[in-house]
């Protein structure tokens, strides 16, 4: 199903700390949202994921799943919705986990919780870790015994298990060593590929958005600075403030020391 | 050259864990920059306390200037809190709450008593200035500042001193890419303008591609491969090296997919310490590798010519 | 609060019978029941209660001035070097420490203060002497946290004597956790010297201890209510308001939100 965003604000008081004129994310697409501490990137998926309000704060505009518009729904709406159309992962995964159960039991109850039947479990699970680089004997493990990468892989073996049709991943990997961080970036990419997935993905790192995404959008103090595909963003930037990121995404081999 | 400081079989312990096993390292005097590069569980955060002695040593020395640092008591030790500084990661928690900027970047004048009371003022506002920040600053408590400018901060207070060598430990990496980038620059200009030297600890390859002339790749404390930085991440030789070489992103380029290791090797205590994520291993990894001259650098790899030629 | 502390410091200009506050008999006056000359009433030796109540504040607030100033002197000391210096210094303090709490508090005041004569000062004493270890707890704790932030690394990179980290650095960080503590403390201390008087350990009369005239009036409360109804109503709100100002305080010594 394609999300569909209108003209959505999320304002704290009278503070507009983020404003999504438009976006269109259709199944199996990628779309990156760049933008530094304070950019309005991380309101902006909080918004999306019905969440704002537990923070304080207030969405106005519209954004619609499958003919559900995401702003206005009770709560009770949200919970046939979120995490099941659609779900989200962040930068520490393992503080999202409950920290007295073990990952099996975790994963077992969240199935149950969408309605999975019992029977299934265990074939879901599996398959799941499988398509996450996992072993399933990590379902034995409690949370504080994984990896970072190991649990960000196990969020998202979760997305798959419960075929989530859109997955807002907040800076998924920036807590990850760099090559840990490749895995993720690597097992996200076969999400979208076995599932047509939806993502959209924010992170403060061009280089990783350039990567994964087909469009881009680059925020700053809670507006859209630029917007379109990641081709032409980085072939042409319309911002001086686009520029100065790209300028900013560390290379190698540039200006280095002898 | 002669060396500003040089570590020699360096061992060090946290709680009842060796995270640091045999490592040699050599600083030149300034301007001149080491890297150290690992990732977490590398011991480098223990490698960056130890260097300026924070934390103690299990086996090997450090000699700073003809001086060996952990022997060092009286006048030798205050002599060496003056000429090597520690920046830390997190400009947030190495600021004390309490204390403005100005009483948090006057503090060595006040512990070494080299500035007089009355000239402090003056010689912070300078010290601030030479790090980009703004005069009004000085006044400020860290909790008014931002994530930037209490990194700043921090540097200008560990310059007070006028040291000859810097401990860097991710000085940049709780930051935002764009002040990250001003920081880098900083340190750039600090160092050819006073001759420093430093030791800069990170996982960030680009950011010790800029910044030093030589590295060393650590894993799991010990040292894979050391050599010219450009020639490390050029052409690396080992598998880890390899590894994260591969990992960094880069604009428009999608990486191949990660090469994994046979299922059939099983891991081991006493081999190589990458033996478990390596994709080259081989029984013969089983017994641990001693770093030998291969193409240019030292490398820890028993397969460092098949590395090379599969690179 | 503030209410109750001018009250302690007004209390002769404020109070109608200032002499009431002491020795006064006036036996034609007693038990006279709250009136416009009297209006909290009078108790069974004629003594005006508003006035008493007024000075009960002064001698109440100057039982938790001593107890939390003797108490967080000690704990703050004993604490602070345990945590700051660790190793054997850590282990002996906090053994010593752990025994005085092994012991109920109010017990081991009630014992201590039956061995010195009854009296408000010693009865401050008391519970000064089984309220340190509390400090010294939280003050060890702080000490702990504090010694491993990155200002203490910084410190000691420095080059910072032990003396300079602890008065620059651990002291003033630790405190303000201590004082909160102390403000949460003042109402339970009101309480304990209250009770301690009940049980006539405490201040003796003619002292205007509102524990005290509690214990004098508890044989009429049911002829004459406002004798303990009005002391009892003042420990209670002190208590409150001393809480309340706990809060207060916890905000306002937070660094991050004081704008200074």
């Amino acid at each position: 199903m394609t999300l569909r965003v209108d003209d959505l604000r999320v304002s704290y008081g009278d503070r507009t700390v983020a404003h999504l004129p438009h976006l269109c994310l259709e199944p199996g697409q990628v779309i990156g949202i760049a933008g530094e501490s304070g950019s309005g990137k991380s309101q902006t998926a909080l918004a999306l994921m019905g969440l704002t309000h537990y923070a304080g704060g207030k969405v106005t505009g519209s954004a619609s799943l499958a003919g559900i518009d995401l702003t206005s729904i009770s709560q009770r709406e949200w919970r046939q919705v979120r995490g099941r159309r659609i779900a989200m992962i962040m930068q520490s995964p393992r503080s999202a986990l409950n920290p007295t159960l073990r990952l099996g039991t975790l994963f077992s109850r969240t199935l149950k919780l969408h309605g999975v039947a019992r029977s299934q479990h265990q074939g879901l699970m599996e398959k799941a870790l499988d398509e996450v680089l996992l072993e399933p004997q990590i379902l034995n493990r409690y949370p504080h015994q994984v990896s970072g990468g190991q649990a960000q892989r196990f969020a998202i073996a979760l997305v798959a298990a419960l075929q989530v049709e859109v997955l807002i991943a907040d800076e998924p990997t920036s807590a990850l060593d760099v090559t840990v961080q490749a895995e993720v970036i690597e097992v996200l990419q076969g999400l979208r590929r076995r599932h047509n997935t939806s993502l959209l993905f924010i992170s403060h790192d061009l280089a990783l958005i350039s990567e994964l995404a087909d469009e881009a959008i680059v925020m700053r103090d809670g507006t859209v600075v630029e917007q379109g595909k990641v081709g032409q963003i980085l072939a042409d930037p319309a911002s001086d403030y686009t520029r100065a990121l790209i300028d900013a995404v560390p290379r190698i081999g540039a200006g280095n020391r002898e | 050259m002669s060396d500003l400081l040089l570590v020699k079989g360096l061992r060090l312990a946290f709680g009842q864990t060796e995270v640091v096993k045999d490592v040699d390292l050599r600083v030149a005097a300034g301007p001149f920059g080491l890297g150290v590069i690992g990732e977490s569980g590398s011991g480098k955060t223990t490698l960056a306390r130890a260097l300026v002695r924070l934390h103690p040593v299990l086996a090997g020395s450090v000699v700073f200037d003809g001086t060996d640092v952990q022997r060092a008591s009286g006048k030798a030790l205050l002599k060496y809190r003056r000429d090597a500084q520690l920046v830390f990661q997190d400009g947030d928690g190495a600021l004390d709450p309490r204390m403005s900027v100005l009483a948090s970047v006057s503090e060595p004048f006040a512990i070494h008593g080299t500035i007089p009371r009355a000239k402090r003022r003056a010689q912070v506002a300078a010290l601030l200035d030479e790090v980009g920040l703004p005069a009004d600053v000085i006044d400020r408590y860290p909790h008014q500042l931002s994530g930037g400018q209490r990194q700043r901060v921090v540097i200008a207070r560990a310059l007070a001193l006028e040291p000859r060598m810097l401990v860097l430990d991710e000085p940049t990496s709780a930051l935002d890419v764009t002040v990250q980038e001003r920081v880098l620059q900083l340190i750039e200009r600090l160092r050819e303008q006073r001759g420093l030297a430093y030791v800069l600890i990170s996982h960030n390859l680009a950011v010790v591609d800029r910044l030093c002339e030589q590295s060393v790749v650590l894993y799991r404390g010990e040292v894979m491969e050391r050599g010219r930085t450009r020639d490390l991440l050029e052409r690396p030789v080992h598998p880890y090296t390899q590894a994260l070489r591969a990992a960094v992103p880069e604009l428009g380029v999608t990486r191949p997919p990660i090469a994994r290791r046979a299922a059939n090797v099983h891991s081991t205590l006493n081999g190589c310490p990458y033996f478990d994520r390596c994709s080259l291993a081989v029984d013969q990894c089983q017994t641990k590798p001693t770093l030998r001259s291969v193409a240019g650098r030292e490398v820890a790899c028993h397969r460092a010519e098949e590395a090379l030629a599969s690179h | 609060m503030a209410l109750i502390v001018l009250a302690a410091i007004l209390a002769p200009w404020l109070s109608p019978y200032p002499g009431d506050a002491a020795n006064a008999v006036h036996p034609e006056a007693a038990l006279l029941s709250p009136s416009g000359a009297h209006w909290f009433g009078t108790d069974q030796v004629g003594r005006d209660i508003f006035t008493r109540v007024l000075f009960g504040a002064r001698v109440s607030l100057g039982i938790v001035v001593l107890v939390l100033a003797a108490a967080s002197v000690v704990g703050l000391a004993i604490g602070l070097a345990a945590g700051f210096l660790g190793g054997w210094v850590d282990t002996i303090l906090m053994r010593i420490t752990d025994v005085f709490l092994a012991f109920p508090a109010l017990l081991l005041a009630v014992a201590l203060s039956s061995v010195l004569s009854p009296s408000a000062l010693h009865a401050a004493l008391a519970i000064a002497f089984t309220w340190w270890p509390w400090y010294a707890r939280l003050a060890r704790a702080q000490a702990i946290s504090i010694r491993r932030e990155g200002y203490s690394d910084a410190a000691r990179v420095l080059g910072a004597s032990r003396t300079r980290q602890l008065v620059r650095h651990v002291l003033p960080n630790a405190s303000t956790a201590v004082a909160v503590q102390m403000s949460l403390d003042a109402a339970g201390i009101i309480l304990t010297a209250a009770t301690m008087s009940y049980l006539g350990l405490g201040a003796q009369d003619p002292v205007p201890e509102w524990g005290l005239m509690v214990a004098q009036g508890q044989p009429l409360s049911t002829t004459a209510w406002w004798v303990i109804t009005f002391p009892g109503l003042a420990i209670m709100v002190t208590a409150v308001a001393s809480n309340f100002i706990g809060d207060g305080l916890q905000g306002a010594l937070d660094p991050k939100r004081g704008n200074r």
